[in-house]
């Protein structure tokens, strides 16, 4: 028995050790990081121990405006790109033909480059003298007024970032969302069905609770996954995104580190524990919803 | 509410999309089930069984044919409205509801005048789990029963709506020998007590055999027989029905009739009177020898097993089609078991001739009298 024990702890070595080197080392740094005051990174010397980075980085403008950025785009895209990703996903498993054709080009985007996929939403979005993009030609057929999604106001900005993120991430949704509905054994619609359900109840009361579970795991991955949205901005708005204000919690961090403002790991340190402080209770919240709501 | 099926032919396109040519699931059924009767629809894996149950049940449409439940023509009914129960091989019970949840769901779906009212829908779903005795377990979730305890609440799930058909897709396969037994009565009782008319669905000869009031035996999608088991049993149609039904199998035999008498391996064995000349598959039941030392089937001795009321007879035959061959005899006969050969006396009403191209019985007379023994008991 003892022997067996240790033998098992020989075969887990090799993955403890890189854990521990690459996982659990820096995030015991990035805590010894963001309690020191003052840090100065060419001396590494600091001057105290205490919260002051977490003040300053909460009372810092460009942290609250990525912070709201990430917040709202967070919010905005979760529970559509699932929904949307749901409603495709059923739609394709109730048709027969040409469904493999449409499982491809559902999922194309996943396969292309974000960056990719970034710069041809620029050029379909946006407003130069020279020559508008697509989709301000389509609201000029209709009579309206071209807007700039890319260097224009808020709201546009935020628009194409929300569209790009439920663009960029619903094909792995709806991948896993095929498969969940058709591992959902047929006979159980075949029963439904001579028990007399409607197709709304057997969709509401017999698929949704079935693949309840997958979609659940979508859910916080989705979120965890927005929250740590950054190379997207910078495919949309380019690398100066504090100037566009489209930053994100990870752009911040970035930009403390390596960015115009950076040399700040303390800062960087403080935000990044911030940032997981969120994700880590967004998750566990939605742990406790799913072990109410998912039924089996 | 009786069961008519006309002309009915359920024809698939073939799963390999380069052959034109379709599946015929299902060929020209037109049968008749009895109001109330439990019926065994019986045949080898993928001889269009479950396709005519779901035929019936209405989850697939004929491509020709109708399907009567008494006058009124359902074929084009979808299966809500036709008032069928439906029980799945694996159950199909909804694995995040209760107990008490799975058997009221039928009863939720009903609309307009049908609507019940809550404590209704509870009055009914308790005495549906009494019927198949399972008001213990209500507040379980299907997953912390058994099987035998998941059939039940699938019964009565399926009985809830108070069924005009019960149809049951291989019910007990999913469950262990006791449990399968012990099942089928029960499936038998509930029949009674609910006198509703039933369709079970199996490829286990021995389990429609003793629960049907009638079998209907089918391969390839073509009804080879329908009667009462003992009368399908004792007066099979073909060759396919002979062999399919008992247990153990009928031994077959390759054998000529020639001026009324059926020759096995050389040797006239038995007077079959007005079978034609010329070459028959010959059938004779496990139970249809009878050991005599003058008997004029003779056959290699390769062993005896004894099962206490009975002794099973192994024997080779150079004409047989399988290598062993079965005669169950009573424990009180003696066999010579230092001898190579065993002689036997053949019972004619255990031994069935089959055209040897067709495979359609060759029916001859025969005189129980003239052998006591052999018109007596087995």
């Amino acid at each position: 028995m003892k022997k067996s024990g240790f033998k098992a702890w020989l075969y887990l070595l090799p993955a403890f050790i890189f854990l521990a080197v690459f996982m659990v080392y820096p995030l015991v740094d990035v805590l010894v990081y963001s309690l020191q005051e003052n840090y100065h990174s060419a001396s590494q010397t600091y001057t105290g121990v205490g919260l002051a980075n977490f003040s300053y980085v909460l009372r810092d403008g460009t942290f609250l405006q990525a912070l709201k950025n990430t917040a709202l785009m967070v919010a905005i895209t979760v529970p559509i790109s699932t929904g949307l990703s749901l409603l495709i996903a059923y739609g394709l498993s109730s048709i027969n033909k040409v469904k493999k054709l449409f499982q491809t080009i559902y999922f194309l985007p996943y396969v292309t480059n974000t960056l990719a996929v970034g710069l041809v939403f620029m050029i379909l979005f946006n407003k130069t003298d020279a020559n508008a993009g697509l989709v301000n030609m389509i609201i000029k057929l209709f009579g309206g007024n071209a807007v700039d999604f890319i260097k224009g106001p808020y709201w546009a900005k935020m628009f194409v970032f929300c569209f790009y993120t439920i663009w960029i991430v619903m094909p792995f949704k709806i991948l896993i969302l095929t498969s969940a509905l058709a591992s959902v054994n047929p006979n159980f619609y075949k029963a439904a069905k001579v028990d007399g359900a409607s197709d709304a109840k057997i969709f509401w009361k017999i698929t949704m609770p079935m693949i309840s579970p997958t979609l659940f795991y979508l859910i916080i991955t989705g979120f965890i996954g927005a929250f740590k949205a950054y190379s997207d901005s910078v495919a949309l708005f380019g690398v100066d995104l504090n100037a566009e204000g489209m930053n994100t919690l990870v752009g911040y961090v970035y930009d403390m580190l390596y960015g115009a403002r950076g040399g700040y790991p303390s800062y960087a340190s403080a935000a990044a524990l911030i940032l997981f402080a969120i994700v880590f209770t967004i998750t566990c919240v939605n742990l406790i919803i799913s072990r109410k709501k998912v039924v089996y | 509410m009786k069961v008519v099926l006309e002309h009915v032919t359920k024809r698939f396109p073939n799963r390999n999309k380069k052959i034109k040519e379709e599946v015929v699931a299902v060929s020209d059924f037109n049968f008749e089930i009895p109001d109330g009767k439990l019926i065994g629809l019986l045949g080898p894996s993928g001889c269009g069984k479950s396709t005519a149950l779901n035929l019936i049940c209405g989850l697939e449409e004929p491509t020709e044919g109708r399907i009567y439940f008494g006058d009124e023509d359902v074929t084009d009914l979808a299966p809500e409205h036709r008032g069928v129960g439906l029980v799945f091989q694996n159950y199909a019970l909804y694995p995040h509801m209760t107990v008490r949840e799975n058997i009221r769901f039928p009863l939720t779906n009903l609309k307009g005048s049908a609507k019940l009212t809550k404590e209704e829908m509870n009055a009914r779903v308790e005495r549906a789990a009494s019927l198949v005795q399972i008001n213990e377990l209500l507040e379980r979730k299907p997953s912390e029963m058994s099987g035998g305890q998941q059939q039940r609440v699938a019964i009565a799930r399926a009985l809830v709506k108070t069924p005009q058909v019960l149809l049951l897709d291989e019910p007990l396969s999913n469950l262990d020998a006791r449990l399968r037994l012990q099942t089928r009565e029960e499936i038998r009782k509930i029949q009674r007590e609910t006198k509703v008319t039933t369709i079970f669905v199996t490829h286990d000869q021995e389990e429609a055999m003793s629960i049907s009031d009638l079998i209907i035996v089918m391969k390839k999608g073509v009804v080879q027989q329908i009667g009462a088991p003992q009368d399908v049993y004792d007066d099979p149609a073909n060759l396919f029905v002979a062999k399919f039904l008992g247990t153990p199998a009928i031994n077959v035999f390759k054998g000529e009739v020639r001026g009324g008498q059926l020759f096995i391996g050389g040797s006239a064995v038995l007077d079959v009177p007005g079978v034609r000349d010329g070459g028959v598959w010959t059938g004779i039941r496990p139970e249809g020898f009878i050991p005599d030392s003058n008997g004029p089937f003779e056959s290699d001795l390769l062993g005896i097993e004894v099962m206490g009321r009975d002794i099973t007879v192994l024997s080779g035959h150079p004409d047989a089609e399988n290598p062993v061959v079965r005669s169950i005899i009573s424990s009180d006969r003696r066999i010579d078991t230092s001898s190579p050969t065993v002689r036997f006396r053949l019972k004619p009403y255990k031994v069935f001739l089959f055209d040897d191209a067709t495979e359609e019985r060759l029916k001859f007379e025969y005189d129980i009298e003239s052998d006591p023994e052999a018109g007596g008991a087995v």
